[in-house]
């Protein structure tokens, strides 16, 4: 699903933006890598790491604003503008992603995964 | 794929600003004709020193700068210890901002080392080769961890070897944090405060904690050796293994931590090592610039070194031949040193601090005072120890004075030891009064009785005068005390009492802190206010209640959930449903694993099931491969590590409904066997139970709601202890009691009412479940709710409705009966959104294996 190689970071199609619910998230595989892509209710996409630094949790389930990402296991939040956790844990990475006539693009550095 | 990724985290600037790191003020030219004061050192000591200026309206004749090697504001660094057992925020222990230090005119050099001090010509040099001139320099550059000689701990470049980290800083506990997510072993070197401390967070995060104490005892500055013993024995039972007596030689691994050497051979495995072996003073900068300094830097009462414009605080200064350790004696040199520094008081003097400390050491309280054993002869010794308990008490005399006094485990009696300790007061007669109370049961000596001068936040210097007399001038929420006077702004182990004694002083009349009342953190309404505002607006929504309740229309992720329970509660079917309003478990109706996959709990109703129901259970276990099938504590079945993509067709072939088991709902009615088989049955607990789980299935509530129903006051089915309890007294009697627990809070239930037929129980619970749906507080269980409420004013309202509302109770709860479906069966067939049930961990690809 590659689509173009440009300077080292990749960019995959993962899937259509109607596939996120708005204010959800959902998990997918982006060229052997596990991203969470997130639909915010005022309309802008974000892409992170698909499982918590902090224990392992399913961050695509969590709870989100337009500031903060909620884990759902022990509820650290982290916050979109840099992946700095709220409370002290570790960052998640975050990905740049985009809209595409419709289509996810979401862009991996070469050096992850 | 490529090696892992670099992990650019530009670590986080805790209390700052987007901006960038430097407060700049303009007012830093010549034609200013303030005195120029400088402080190195941007901690504890140093930002006090620069708030107790201020205050003294130093700003009007001193312009500020502030030097600070950490990037950040300034921060609690005694609350490291809550942050790293991730019980506190990082953002919860900023004490100043970066812009507190630009709105009162302070310039603020974060991320700046001072290299060297020309005491002659009255400059500092930064290390990014900045010269600030002084009038007036104050150093308080605190202390660093010590890290005893170990052959192995440091790399080749004088840096830790990675995985061993000093508990000092922010940065440092970030990075334990970090480091704890995937290490499965750690060992801490040190078994004072700060080893018994990182010991207890790191415990909790899940790894297996060595402590390796190189003195005989724990605390041993601290304690005696009994009472070390009985610490030991505390911080063992926690789980975590201590080895006393014996040092650490040293470090294994070559690129990371994999172990450490003991002195008798033994080897420790880790993967995590924190050096907490105590702390030196920071003199490095002191001793440069050719200053005395002997193990800090040496001080006078007026907190100056031999240099007449360069003075010390905090930990890096020794006073009378003393160096503290503790934040107290730091903030009391701070304001002796403003006094003396803005012309307040001129004469001001530091005399040195008492050494009385109280603490909580991972969970157990320990306070101590004076020496901790006899000296002379004719010393006399008290001891009580209770091993069993963990509580070690013990106190020195001497001619009829306190003159030492040691409490491990049980601290009630710190305030009136320490000012026995302080004043020399009279002893009673009989010395044992001075550890315990012999004059009835009730051990604790309330508020009203403290001295009006006893100490009670030690870290602050405040009395209990102090805060009667903060209320009095108008102080009435606890949080504005606490704010005007400091008291429980430290270690903030007195914070209980502190509210005890703004209680008592006020007079019942505590004003509530204004956001403690707030139904979510998000909408700044309690929640009637709330409910009134979304029935005149006619809010339907979580996103039309931000939009038109919340500070600038602003989402708030951690209210929406309260949000969706309350709105569906108001609205039942008329609620515009969002599904990102739901916490995940509502989402998905089941509860969430800690590996993301989820329990499916059917309903079981009263705990009575059957054969069939039994078969279906166990073939869906099978055929889904379930890897835990369990009893619950409420009487009915679960199965566990279910897979998300698997729910819609586990409740397929299951054909139960939910059981509810996930939400913060109506759970589950346990019941006993009741009068149809028990001997002593006196009512048919059985069939009550089950009627009772018919009616009120999956409604909605503030919290979790367990009922139980006995057959006699046996209470086979702890019905005593549920948040509605029904017990058949006989002659087709039924007590009805209301908010009992038995979790992390146990409380027997109060008797709401006596009724004589099940419709009459069904109708009084209804009424109470109605009430307690529309008044508690987001999470309010009933056992904090009915006391809250009284049990007059719930038997006034639900029974001679004394407010009028009992028919609007009955209806409202009937509505939510009427609206309920299962979401079993609602879900199970057509997700409710595009990939409501899609793994969110989803497995990646693994290179395909050729195929034949
Ligand atoms: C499965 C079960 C343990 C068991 O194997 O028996 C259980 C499991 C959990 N309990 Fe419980 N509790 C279970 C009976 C109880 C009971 C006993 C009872 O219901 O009679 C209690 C004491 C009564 C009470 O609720 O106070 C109980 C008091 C708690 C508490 C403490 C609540 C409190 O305020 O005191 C929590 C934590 C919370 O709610 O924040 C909790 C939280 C949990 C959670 C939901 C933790 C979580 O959020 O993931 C566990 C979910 C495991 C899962 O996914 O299934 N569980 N839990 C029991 C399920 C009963 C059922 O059939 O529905
Ligand atoms: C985890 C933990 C728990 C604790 N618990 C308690 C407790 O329960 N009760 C209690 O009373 N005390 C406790 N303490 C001790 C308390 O934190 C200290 O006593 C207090 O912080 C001392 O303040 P200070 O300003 O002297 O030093 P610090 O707070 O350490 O501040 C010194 C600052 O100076 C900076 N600095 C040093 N050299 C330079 C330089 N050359 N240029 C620029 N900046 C420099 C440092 O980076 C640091 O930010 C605890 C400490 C820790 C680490
Ligand atoms: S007691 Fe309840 S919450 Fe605690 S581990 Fe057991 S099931 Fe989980
Ligand atoms: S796993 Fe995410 S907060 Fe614990």
């Amino acid at each position: 699903m590659t689509l173009t190689e440009l300077a080292g970071v990749r960019s995959h199609v993962v899937g259509r933006v109607e596939d996120v619910p708005p204010g959800e998230g959902r998990a997918f595989v982006a060229g052997g890598v596990q991203v969470a892509v997130f639909r915010l209710r005022d309309g802008s996409l974000h892409a992170t790491q698909a499982a918590c630094p902090h224990a392992g949790g399913p961050l695509a389930d969590g709870q989100t604003d337009v500031d903060v990402l909620v884990c759902p296991l022990h509820l650290y939040a982290y916050r979109w503008s840099d992946g700095a956790s709220t409370s002290g844990a570790a960052p998640i990475r975050t990905y740049p992603v985009r809209d595409v006539d419709g289509d996810l693009v979401v862009e991996i550095p070469a050096s992850v995964g | 794929m490529g090696a892992p990724p670099e992990v650019v985290s530009p670590g986080t600037v805790l209390g700052g600003r987007p901006a960038g790191l430097e407060t700049l003020h303009l007012a830093d030219d010549d034609t200013d004709a303030r005195a120029r004061l400088v402080v190195v050192g941007n901690g504890m000591a140093g930002a006090r020193l620069v708030e107790e200026v201020l205050e003294r309206d130093g700003g009007e004749q001193v312009r500020i700068t502030v030097f600070g090697d950490e990037p950040h504001g300034n921060y609690n660094r005694i609350m490291l210890s809550p942050v790293l057992a991730g019980e506190s925020h990082e953002d919860d222990i900023v004490l100043n901002s970066h812009d507190w230090y630009a709105d009162n005119g302070v310039t603020l050099r974060a991320g700046v080392r001072v290299e060297r001090i020309d005491t002659a010509a009255k400059q500092v040099h930064g290390d990014d080769g900045s010269i600030t001139p002084y009038d007036h320099l104050v150093l308080a550059t605190g202390s660093y961890s010590f890290v005893p000689p170990m052959a192995g701990v440091h790399r080749e470049d004088g840096g830790l070897l990675p995985g061993v980290f000093g508990f000092r800083t922010i940065d440092e506990t970030r990075a334990m944090l970090e480091a704890a997510g995937r290490c499965r072993k750690a060992v801490v070197l040190g078994g004072g405060l700060l080893g018994l401390e990182a010991a207890r967070a790191l415990q909790g995060h899940g790894l297996r904690v060595d402590l390796v104490h190189a003195m005989p005892w724990l605390m041993n500055v601290q304690l005696d050796a009994e009472a070390g013993a009985i610490l030991k024995r505390s911080v063992e039972a926690l789980g975590i293994t201590v080895h006393c007596d014996v040092l650490a030689t040293e470090v294994l691994g070559s690129g990371h931590v994999e172990g450490v050497v003991l002195k008798d051979g033994r080897r420790l495995d880790c993967d995590l090592l924190v050096v907490a072996a105590g702390v030196r003073p920071s003199t490095d900068l002191a001793v440069r610039s050719g200053l005395e300094v002997e193990r800090g830097i040496v001080v006078d009462d007026q907190l100056r070194t031999d240099d007449p414009d360069v003075y010390a605080i905090g930990e890096c200064a020794q006073h009378r031949g003393q160096v503290y350790g503790l934040v107290a004696p730091a903030w009391e040199h701070a304001t002796v040193l403003a006094d003396v520094l803005t012309g307040t008081d001129p004469d001001a003097a530091y005399h040195g601090s008492r050494t009385a400390t109280k603490l909580k050491v991972a969970g157990v309280d320990v306070a101590t005072m004076g020496i901790t054993a006899p000296e002379r002869d004719e010393d006399e010794f008290l001891v009580i120890s209770e091993p069993r308990r963990g509580v070690h008490l013990s106190v020195v005399i001497r001619d009829d004075r306190l003159v030492g006094a040691t409490l491990l485990g049980d601290t009630r009696k710190v305030a009136y030891l320490t000012q026995a300790f302080d004043r020399g007061s009279p002893l009673p007669e009989e010395r044992i009064r001075l550890l315990v109370d012999l004059s009835d049961g009730k051990a604790e000596v309330g508020v009203a009785d403290m001295p009006g001068d006893s100490q009670v936040c030690n870290c602050n210097g405040v009395t209990k005068q102090t805060l009667c007399d903060t209320v009095k001038d108008g102080c009435t929420s606890v949080g504005a005390v606490m704010d005007r006077t400091r008291a429980g702004k430290g270690c903030g182990s007195c914070k209980s009492l502190v509210q005890q004694i703004v209680e008592w002083a006020a007079d019942g009349d505590v004003t509530e802190d204004e956001s403690a009342s707030w139904y979510v953190p998000g909408v700044p309404l309690a929640k009637p206010e709330l409910m009134a505002a979304i029935r005149e607006r006619d809010l339907r929504s979580v996103s039309a209640v931000f939009a038109a309740l919340a500070p600038g229309g602003k989402e708030d992720a951690k209210s929406k959930m309260g949000l969706t329970s309350l709105l569906r509660m108001m609205w039942g079917d008329d609620f515009a449903d969002e599904r990102d309003g739901r916490f995940i478990n509502d989402r998905v109706h089941a509860n969430i694993q800690r590996d993301g996959t989820f329990s499916v709990v059917p309903q079981i109703k009263g705990g009575v099931t059957t054969p069939a129901q039994l078969r279906r259970i166990a073939d869906v276990a099978e055929k889904y491969e379930v890897p835990m099938v369990k009893i619950t504590g409420g009487q009915r079945i679960d199965l566990l590590g279910v897979r998300k993509e698997d729910l819609p067709a586990v409740w397929d072939d299951l054909g139960m409904p939910s059981g509810y088991a996930y939400g913060k709902s109506f759970r589950t009615v346990k019941t006993c066997v009741g009068s149809d088989f028990c001997r002593f049955g006196l009512g048919d607990s059985t069939a009550l139970g089950v009627a009772l789980e018919t009616r009120f299935q999956g409604i909605e509530s503030p919290a979790k709601l367990k009922l139980g129903v006995v057959g006699c006051p046996r209470n086979c089915a702890e019905a005593y202890v549920k948040d509605v309890g029904v017990v058949a007294v006989g002659n087709g009697r039924w007590e009805v009691y209301v908010g009992g627990a038995a979790g992390a809070s146990v409380r027997k239930g109060d008797l709401l009412a006596t009724v004589g037929s099940l419709e009459e129980v069904l109708t009084v619970v209804g009424r109470f479940i109605q009430y307690y749906r529309e008044n508690a507080n987001w999470l309010e269980r009933t056992y904090d709710f009915v006391p809250r409420v009284g049990l007059q004013r719930l038997q006034h309202v639900l029974l001679e409705d004394g407010e009028g509302i009992v028919a609007d109770l009955d209806a409202g709860i009937q509505r939510s009966i009427d609206a309920y479906t299962d979401p079993w069966g609602q879900d199970g067939g057509r997700p409710a959104t595009p990939g409501q049930f899609r793994p969110s961990l989803p497995l990646v690809d693994l290179p395909k294996v050729p195929v034949r």
